[in-house]
């Protein structure tokens, strides 16, 4: 494992980016930053801007007036740099498969490398994941 | 003064969802104002179309997170207006107690974020702790955190057994005592009096004429709820009291929703204490050819359905209006004048959701044209006309 990504795992920083989502899995992520959960005791701290982030948490089917900015944010994110998809829309486009305004799952976008099943995930759920990711990439040294 | 331009978005660190503000200043005072959405269309009406009735009633609890029982609420309500029919009184209390729920978390969640933008996360972080309490009764009363999937044409497709009840009262009397605390810390600290009194003043004309709804307008002085003027569920069965505040500024629709939250407590545990025993649900089998309204007032103001049938298991039309779309232009009344500072909770004070009211455009690549429906109409059969003729066919138009 590179240097910056054994770095990284330590401390990583979250960024949030709602691709055109209900709210729903936006507002279960803010709730693990809430007392009850509170995910800043393992060292993730929701970054305020994507260049400042390491994990990028996507969310939402996706359409084509927001894959553009998708695009452009996660070439700005710096490498390496890992994503996210939580919540069914931004796995699959769950429900809104059939949209004419969805035309492309998040994953044919950009590479993902979690994704968190649920409409909406619970916070318990969206934390396990973020766990799972980081205890995969350690075993992978 | 030179008037600068500036962009807030489409992705910002304060905002939940993703949308674009152009706001336009002459040094700290803001001029005018510009709002750009579009970011989160899915094109449920359109969709809505193509699944059943039962189908949409999930599909539309997915416009929005926060308001996930405001729209199957109304929507199961147009669609028992086209037959019409009354659901049974046991459907009509275990509605009421879900949609009031609701409005519990929402309010919390707009008071923690107005917190947040105010820079007092003590406010955000204990406002979102009590709001897991509720979610937690949301949990036990129909297994989900969020999407509760309660509702169908015809009644509701859960029941709350009597054994839960005693528990679930406990749990709601539990939160009263931190609810009476935080409402003291809102309403009596000076901090927040300094940022929220006489900011973003709604006038009562400006609320009227632009159509305002939900706590945006009842802070302005506007007494309208739909829970009052039209009662539906069994909002007519319980005492309770409309909260109307006069001045219209960010301070008194803060105070509107922690108010409304203590009598949403009231309705529910009256509710919950006098279910009447009767069926909860009609089994509706066909949906005759017509068309219905639903109107109920979700914790952003009044949202609304419409629902036209041809006589299959499908909608033929379906159209959505949400709180917001309506508040959305009282911007222009409130913000304009206001410092930059104060621009981020003005923008939050009308409890903004964004993608309850994603509407589309359709436009040509330069921009130049928007496209209405028959253009698009029009287009599609002169796309038609082409593949035929490419491949040798007669012309059709």
């Amino acid at each position: 494992m590179s240097v910056k990504l054994k770095a990284l795992l330590k401390s990583p920083w979250v960024f949030h980016l709602s691709t055109g989502s209900c709210n729903n899995c936006d507002i279960e992520i803010l709730d693990c930053l809430t007392p009850r959960f509170d995910i800043e005791r393992f060292g993730m701290l929701l970054a305020s801007s994507i260049r400042h982030a390491d994990v990028l948490l996507v969310t939402g089917s996706g359409n084509r007036k927001s894959m553009e900015i998708v695009k452009r944010l996660y070439e700005q994110m710096p490498k390496p740099g890992l994503v996210v998809a939580i919540g069914e829309c931004a796995m699959s486009r769950g429900m809104f498969i059939h949209s004419y305004n969805c035309p492309v799952p998040i994953d044919k976008i950009i590479p993902v490398d979690v994704y968190i099943p649920g409409c909406p995930p619970k916070p318990e759920a969206i934390i396990a994941g973020v766990v799972k990711l980081i205890e995969k990439l350690n075993k992978r040294k | 003064m030179a008037k600068t331009i500036i962009p807030i978005g489409p992705y910002h660190p304060l905002q939940e969802e993703p949308e674009f503000f152009t706001l336009t200043v002459e040094g700290e005072r803001v001029v005018a104002i510009d709002v750009n959405v579009g970011y989160n269309h899915r094109g449920i009406e359109k969709l809505s179309e193509s699944k059943t009735f039962d189908q949409s009633t999930f599909l539309v609890e997915r416009i929005c997170g926060i308001c996930s029982t405001s729209h199957p609420f109304a929507f199961t309500r147009a669609v028992e207006d086209i037959i019409p029919v009354e659901v049974p009184e046991r459907a009509k209390f275990i509605r009421t107690i879900i949609a009031e729920g609701e409005r519990i978390h929402s309010h919390l969640l707009w008071l923690g974020l107005a917190g947040h933008f105010l820079g007092y996360n003590t406010v955000f972080m204990w406002a979102w702790k009590l709001r897991e309490e509720i979610l937690d009764v949301m949990e036990i009363l129909s297994g989900n955190r969020n999407n509760y999937a309660m509702f169908k044409p015809g009644g509701v497709r859960r029941d709350i057994k009597s054994v839960d009840i005693p528990p679930v009262i406990k749990k709601i009397d539990s939160i009263i005592p931190t609810l009476e605390m935080l409402k003291k810390a809102v309403i009596d600290d000076p901090v927040l009096h300094a940022r929220t009194k006489g900011i973003g003043v709604l006038s009562k004309e400006d609320a009227i004429n632009f159509g305002a709804l939900g706590p945006t307008s009842r802070a302005s002085g506007v007494a309208r709820d739909v829970r009052k003027d039209s009662p539906y569920g069994a909002y007519d069965k319980v005492q309770w009291d409309m909260i109307v505040t006069q001045n219209g500024d960010v301070f008194d629709k803060a105070v509107i929703r922690i108010l409304e939250t203590f009598e949403s407590i009231k309705i529910i545990k009256y509710c919950l204490l006098n279910l009447p025993d009767t069926e909860i649900d009609l089994n509706l089998k066909d949906i005759p050819p017509g068309e219905g309204i639903g109107h109920i007032e979700a914790p952003r103001g009044e949202t609304f359905h419409y629902v036209r049938s041809d006589g299959t298991n499908r909608p033929v039309r379906h159209k959505v209006r949400a709180p917001t779309f309506m508040n959305l232009p009282t911007y222009k009344a409130t913000i304009i004048g206001e410092t930059i500072s104060d621009a981020t909770i003005i923008l939050a004070a009308i409890d903004p959701c964004y993608c309850c009211t994603e509407r589309v455009a359709v436009r040509n690549l330069k921009g130049n044209q928007i496209y209405d429906g028959q253009d698009l109409v029009k287009l599609s059969q002169q796309k038609t006309e082409k593949i035929r003729e490419k491949n040798g066919c007669l012309k059709w138009i």
